[in-house]
């Protein structure tokens, strides 16, 4: 089902052979259940062989991944009662981010997601999930709104991005993401921050202000893209300088643990998240509940003030 | 990420013009300057009111009384996080900047007076990796902020800045959210915040303190954006319109609350501050 990245071009022929082998049984009623079993065998011992030892560009590609689960898709895995609610009430609906009410095992919560599309109509509707100004306006009006019933707020990242275009600078592209930066800070109700794909630099950042930040293991989280750095530093684009500059910038999930700028690592299932969807949605499930009991436990002030702690202490420096 | 892009050939706006180095050449229309005039003039081209870039020194002069008073946080210094590998390694770039600089960061902070009025104040250099914030941008920063909420003296910041420094990663990114949450406290208090933008102020530094003053104020002329020019031009695939991202285009667009040229900089500071603190009236 899933189609395959070049790194992983063996795993797609076993994938591949095991469904003529399936097709093949079927058609002509053939046992072939012994050569099936060595072939998820191997497919299993490929999986693991090619996972284990991804190069940092290589994981850019799984969170790029053309058949990576995408927001909405985990959303009605796990939200009941999703409802979506649209616009800035200023400027525009952006497409490229999805805000609505969900429940996640009876709570309410406001979901804020960034979209990306699958092929190029919904791309072209979703903007590749690159959010204008207007999308993190959106986001805040309804976060307030969450705020205003005491509901959570959990977002979902996925974007290259913040879309840097003629109207999106002109409505203030920089001031938005600024705005929910400060604003994120002071809300008064827990926020979650689920890195389920790309993450984006500012584009990112505009979204996950957070009392917790969690991210799938394949998931990446940088200042610049490793193509960006690559034609600015190496100023050229190769795959090598590519390939240099996303080992340089660690933006990998252990990389960002490490860092101290993630709070947990989600396992994704083996072979990556868009192996299988059911099990990569109920994965984040789990996290999402069990961060939520922890910070619904939490008095608000405490909330706030670790919040603030959390950010306040990122960074290295020498002297004081 | 504008930062290194055509290092333009400095025509520097020092006070102490080296022997010989008499005349400037204006950037914008050519004209050749006595350096001492310009310098009378706020560093602002005689003809054609180009706002020549000038160092923190320069802007400390400019809008405190005495310059600043108390420097605070000098000694904090970049280490490299990441251990960077990249085609120049990120110590010998700082090493470079230090030694061209002679300071220690690319924001410098500390304590003045605007016409009596005790202020927090910081101001960015362009100078130094372009002006881009780091870890230590993103702290000195923040602390002046939290003293400013302390003290209950505004805060003045002055930014010049291609945005987050990439040697620092994700690192430099979280200033952003580091810088905006010490704002937040600062913005639920009474404490007013003034950001002053001069040319160029982008990227990341725009996206997170910059753009969240009480006042935003913008040189003229000043190139302000989140992104860069030729990332936009890349993107769209066509050319930008003249003064797109100019101080004057943001002002059209609503997103500066003026732009002041630099003779009034600071008599505009100092009228909009008395508005905004309690007893000072007078």
């Amino acid at each position: 089902m899933a189609s395959h990245q070049e790194f992983e071009r063996s795993i797609g022929e076993v994938v591949e052979r095991i469904g003529h082998l399936k097709e093949l049984a079927n058609a002509r009623g053939l046992d072939v259940d012994d050569e099936l079993k060595r072939l998820e065998a191997r497919l299993d011992e490929l999986r693991a062989e090619t996972f284990k030892s991804l190069t940092p560009m290589e994981r850019v590609l799984i969170a790029r991944h053309p058949q990576r689960p995408h927001s909405l898709d985990v959303i009605e895995r796990i939200f009941d009662d999703f409802v979506e609610l649209h616009g800035d009430r200023a400027f525009r609906d952006d497409p490229a981010v999805v805000c609505g009410w969900g429940r996640l095992a009876g709570r309410s919560i406001m979901v804020i997601a960034q979209q990306k599309g699958r092929n190029t109509k919904e791309n072209l509707k979703r903007n590749f999930a690159m959010m204008h100004p207007e999308g993190y306006r959106k986001a805040l009006r309804l976060m307030r709104l969450a705020e205003k019933f005491r509901r959570p707020i959990i977002t979902i990242i996925d974007t290259p991005a913040a879309y840097p275009g003629l109207g999106a600078e002109e409505r203030g592209q920089a001031e938005a993401i600024a705005r929910n930066l400060l604003e994120m800070s002071l809300i008064e109700t827990p926020i979650i921050a689920a890195v389920l794909g790309e993450g984006g630099s500012g584009g990112a950042l505009g979204l996950s202000v957070a009392d917790r930040i969690v991210m799938f293991e394949y998931a990446i989280y940088s200042v610049i893209s490793p193509e960006g750095c690559a034609s600015i530093l190496w100023r050229e684009n190769s795959e090598e300088a590519r390939q240099k500059a996303a080992s340089a910038l660690r933006l990998t999930a252990p990389d960002l643990f490490e860092l101290g700028v993630i709070d947990e690592i989600l396992a994704e299932p083996q072979g990556g998240a868009h192996e299988n969807w059911d099990l990569t949605a109920s994965l984040l499930a789990e996290a999402l509940q069990r961060h939520l009991d922890d910070l619904l436990a939490r008095p608000v002030e405490e909330l706030l003030a670790r919040r603030y702690e959390k950010y306040r202490k990122m960074g290295a420096w020498a002297g004081d | 990420m504008t930062w290194f892009k055509k290092e333009k050939k400095k025509i520097t706006a020092q006070k102490r013009a080296l022997p010989g180095d008499v005349w400037a050449k204006c950037e914008d229309c050519g004209e050749i300057v006595y350096r001492e005039k310009l310098a009378e003039n706020f560093n602002v081209c005689l003809k054609c009111g180009h706002h020549f870039r000038i160092d923190p020194d320069g802007y400390a002069e400019l809008l405190l009384d005495r310059s600043l008073e108390e420097e605070y946080d000098s000694d904090l210094m970049s280490v490299d996080p990441l251990r960077f590998v990249g085609p120049t390694a990120y110590a010998e770039r700082y090493e470079r900047a230090l030694r061209k600089v002679g300071r220690k960061e690319a924001v410098l902070t500390g304590r003045g007076r605007v016409d009596g009025l005790e202020v927090e104040f910081g101001v960015m250099d362009f100078r130094f990796i372009g002006g881009s914030m780091g870890s230590v941008v993103g702290e000195k920063i923040a602390r002046a902020a939290e003293r400013a909420l302390k003290s209950e003296r505004p805060l003045i910041m002055v930014s010049a800045s291609g945005g987050a420094r990439m040697m620092e990663g994700v690192l430099s990114l979280m200033q952003m959210a580091k810088t905006s949450s010490a704002l937040g406290r600062l913005h639920r208090s009474r404490v007013p915040y003034f950001s002053i933008l001069t040319n160029p102020t982008t990227g990341g530094v725009t996206a997170s303190f910059a753009m969240l003053g009480d006042v935003i104020i913008a040189e003229p002329g000043a190139l302000i954006g989140f992104a860069g020019p030729r990332v936009i031009e890349q993107t769209i695939g066509q050319e930008l319109p003249d003064g797109f991202q100019r101080a004057e285009f943001l002002l059209e667009h609503g997103m500066v609350d003026m732009v002041v040229p630099r003779p009034e900089l600071k008599p505009t500071v100092s009228k909009l501050l008395r508005h905004m603190v309690d007893g000072q009236s007078g």
